[in-house]
């Protein structure tokens, strides 16, 4: 009687079908990242073993390990993050707690979103032209991380950002109108009820500062050095570039060897965001207002 | 030399036009609050009741779009001459129509203005503050064994206390309440009530309420707002006995609209 | 109050020296991106300047295929071919990458719902977390292999190859700002669409997705400011020989896989040296433009 009609039937089986075919897309999507993971594992978890970690490359790097990149990788992460946080922080409170409605503040945001957009072997001839060659730094893990660091800034103001706007209006008018500056308010109310969105983008930025190449290519880091550094003024290995290097530039590189450099980069990179993932889904768990 | 006996004038407004933008919401306001009077403005939502408190405490500071034109002196001085805003609504005490609990604990939440301006003192004399305005604000008996629990964990009637302890905490010489009853069930209403009946031998009260027995119970005088403008000041007692000169100050105290 | 207190009472304290302090600074910082983004452009050009001024032929640099910078008799400079390389595989990876992405953003903002949602999401997340060069070496070692043996052809290194990649890096930011755009139509729209009896797919396809236009545009000038400024992958996927490329299996060579394979063997301040600073220059015009537009395009919706 009021049962369905054959229209109803039809479109019924339409949007079944759809919704299976956008299924199908999104499957699309994330298989890759299945596929490439379960194939480093297992092309590249062979090779992995502590001396892997923790030695040397040895024989014009088709064998040894890879502790020098590994190394290096963290120098020019902790370098640019003690560049980039701070900044970026700071330039995310401007944006936040003091801009005005006006020209300069669009400015800027159009600023940062361009900083994100230039290519990053642009940022790299940047590092040249300015860190390598203008302020005579040379080719130093000074140079490389201060070239990431702007190359990520972008990073860290927008989550920062979106951080400190999701911390309610009413606690900043709470202590405006008991007598604290906005300094202040910023220190003892605002950042400590930012703080972990911001620390999860802090995250976000270390894993996108270890996987690139480009920025550090010219700028600090070396194919091939056969010392540590012991200063921000050294060159230094790492580990993007060195799957690079072992991939196209090294003959006779035994296939699990590039696999194994991959593993390691792509497991520093998803276990930062892995992290950053789980500290955002707490946050959301125990927020207390 | 400034006379803080009852009677004489602590605020004076003079030619006060606020607007956000290009929208004014206040438009030359004259009026004066005397000390330690409670001083009652009413009128319907958007009239402006708000606004004239954020500029007597100066919040255009804080805001980019906000202007204030014409002055308003506190005990004399205008407050526009005020070289540091933060020192003048450390003597302003606000309480919001909307209880705000910093996520502190109860404890911080009222020592967070003394500690922010320095003027804490020993551990001793903090907690000695703490408690005093706690049971100034009649809520000293019902947080006094969680005090370093979270204070917006609290109900929303005790969170509306706590945000007057707040706002005693620095002993200010103004008190300003911005329809406080909105969240606040009717017996913690009276209860506060009472707080301020006391608090009035010591501090000059505002009460911006949109509950016009409220002016009536606690207010001395009364303001009477509507869009944006002052229609009409008087002896509150007189205003509620068909003394109103303006004849819709009439109308909205009998109930007409609003 | 005692006499005197009004000049003591309104004196400027530490607390007041410390909050302007820190203003100044948090203004410093804040006008930080804007200094970078100038100060690149600077930099970039300053190197770049001498080759511009001097050996800078604009139609040669623009019209001609030769790029030969090496070349003892007669250096020529021209990146046509990289910029048509570089044009034919970021227009194939959108081709591919836009409805995916779009097919999955539609997806995930109107029918998965809770836990199935976020772990979606997490996945596109770590999608977009695997770094360029990661990219590279799967190009090289797993599609290189694969292509060859699907396609019956002597080298998978190409136009097919980078732009399978660049269709995968970019999915992740395509997919995210769609299902923003999708999130951004008011439930509304939506609700009276049904109201009328129209199905979830009839929904979509004549309320949301017009409604969520300019979202998409802006979602695809994006995909295509990261396929032309991509280095690292691409560097490894496209074989990396100049050549105008016509087939999709065509090894060619993008602009930024030149500066990024020749910077490192020019003497500093030589003509070449100063020639692929033009080239970055180049670059940062194009993703100037694309980017701006991107946001111009987003802010029309929004204020609309």
């Amino acid at each position: 009687m009021f049962g369905p009609t054959l229209i109803n039937h039809k479109n019924e089986r339409i949007q079944k079908r759809v919704q299976f075919l956008f299924g199908v897309m999104l499957f699309f999507l994330i298989v890759p990242v299945v596929l490439i993971v379960g194939t480093l594992l297992v092309k590249g978890s062979g090779i992995i073993s502590w001396s892997f970690l923790f030695h040397d490359p040895t024989n014009g790097m088709t064998e040894g390990g890879i502790f020098p990149a590994l190394f290096g990788t963290i120098w020019l992460v902790t370098v640019s993050l003690l560049a980039s946080v701070p900044l970026g922080v700071a330039a995310a409170i401007y944006l936040s707690e003091y801009a005005p409605d006006n020209l300069l503040t669009r400015l800027i945001q159009l600023a940062t979103i361009n900083l994100a957009g230039v290519p990053s072997i642009v940022h790299a001839l940047f590092g040249v032209g300015a860190f390598v060659v203008f302020f005579r730094f040379g080719t130093s893990i000074l140079a490389a991380s201060l070239t990431l660091a702007i190359m990520t800034l972008p990073v860290v103001i927008v989550s920062s950002w979106e951080s400190l706007q999701s911390v309610p209006r009413s606690f900043r008018e709470a202590c405006w109108n008991m007598g604290a500056t906005r300094w202040q308010t910023i220190w003892h109310v605002v950042l400590p009820n930012a703080f972990t969105g911001i620390l999860t983008g802090v995250i976000l930025q270390v894993s996108r500062a270890a996987g690139e190449t480009a920025p550090i290519m010219f700028t600090g880091a070396a194919m091939f050095l056969p010392f540590l550094p012991s200063s921000v003024f050294d060159q230094t290995m790492a580990l993007a570039l060195h799957l690079f290097v072992v991939t196209t530039q090294v003959p006779n590189v035994p296939e699990s060897l590039p696999y194994g450099v991959a593993l390691v980069l792509v497991g520093i990179v998803l276990l930062m965001n892995s992290v950053a993932i789980w500290i955002r889904m707490r946050l959301r768990r125990k927020k207390k207002w | 030399m400034v006379d803080d006996r009852s009677g004489h004038n602590k605020i004076e407004v003079r030619d006060l036009t606020i607007s956000y933008g290009n929208r004014p919401v206040l438009r030359q306001v004259a009026l004066e609050v005397r000390a330690h009077e409670i001083f009652g403005i009413i009128g319907p939502a958007n009239s402006g009741k708000t606004s004239f408190l954020n500029a007597v405490n100066r919040m255009d500071q804080m805001r980019s779009n906000m202007r204030v034109s014409g002055s308003i002196r506190i005990n004399g001085i205008d407050t526009r001459s005020w070289r540091n805003v933060y020192a003048l609504r450390r003597k302003i005490g606000v309480v919001f129509p909307l209880p705000v609990g910093l996520p502190l604990t109860v404890y911080d939440n009222v020592a967070l203005a003394p500690r922010l301006a320095g003027t804490a003192g020993s551990r001793a004399e903090l907690d000695e503050r703490v408690e005093r305005c706690l049971r100034r604000a009649a809520l000293w008996d019902e947080v006094k064994d969680r005090l370093h629990h979270l204070g917006s964990l609290l109900s929303g009637g005790q969170q509306q206390r706590l945000t007057i302890a707040r706002a005693l905490s620095q002993s200010p010489e103004i008190l300003m309440l911005d329809e406080f009853s909105i969240a606040v069930d009717p017996v913690t209403t009276m209860r506060i009530e009472d707080v301020l009946r006391e608090l009035k031998a010591e501090m000059t009260i505002i009460l911006v309420t949109n509950l016009v027995q409220q002016a009536h119970r606690l207010a001395d005088r009364t303001a009477f707002f509507l869009d944006g403008e002052c229609v009409e000041i008087g002896e509150t007692e007189a205003l509620f006995n068909g003394g109103a000169v303006d004849p819709r100050t009439h109308d909205y105290l009998g109930g007409k609209f609003g | 109050m005692e006499p005197g207190d009004a000049t003591r009472l309104d004196a400027r304290d530490s607390r007041w020296y410390i909050d302007k302090g820190f203003e100044i600074v948090m203004f410093l910082c804040g006008i930080s991106a804007i200094v970078f983004v100038v100060g690149i452009f600077l930099f970039v050009f300053r190197e770049g300047l001498g080759f511009i001024l001097h050996d800078m032929d604009v139609g040669e640099f623009f019209f001609s295929p030769k790029w030969r910078p090496t070349s003892l008799h007669h250096p020529t400079y021209g990146i046509l071919a990289m910029v048509a390389g570089t044009a034919a595989v970021t227009v194939l990876a959108m081709a591919i990458c836009l409805p995916f992405s779009i097919g999955a953003a539609i997806y995930i903002a109107e029918f998965a719902t809770g836990r199935t949602r976020e772990t979606l999401k997490i996945l596109i997340e770590f999608l977009a977390a695997i770094p360029s060069v990661v990219w590279g070496f799967i190009a090289l070692s797993i599609m290189n292999p694969l292509i060859i043996t699907l396609f019956d052809v002597p080298m998978g290194l190409g136009v097919l190859n980078s732009a399978l990649i660049l269709a995968l890096m970019a999915a992740p930011i395509v997919t995210s700002i769609a299902e923003d755009a999708f999130k951004a139509v008011p439930d509304s729209y939506r609700e009276a669409a049904e109201a009328l009896g129209a199905t979830r797919w009839q929904t979509i396809y004549k309320v949301v997705l017009p409604a969520a236009r300019n979202g998409l545009l802006s979602a695809g000038l994006l995909g295509v400011g990261r396929g032309f400024g991509e280095t690292m992958a691409v560097l490894m996927a496209s074989g990396h020989s100049i050549n105008l490329p016509t087939s999709v299996f065509d090894s060619f060579r993008a602009l930024t896989a030149t500066i990024a394979a020749e910077l490192g063997e020019t003497p500093v301040g030589s003509s070449h040296y100063q020639s692929l600073f033009a080239i970055g220059i180049f670059l940062f015009f194009i993703t100037f433009i694309i980017n701006m537009t991107a946001d111009f395009v987003v802010r029309g919706v929004r204020k609309g």
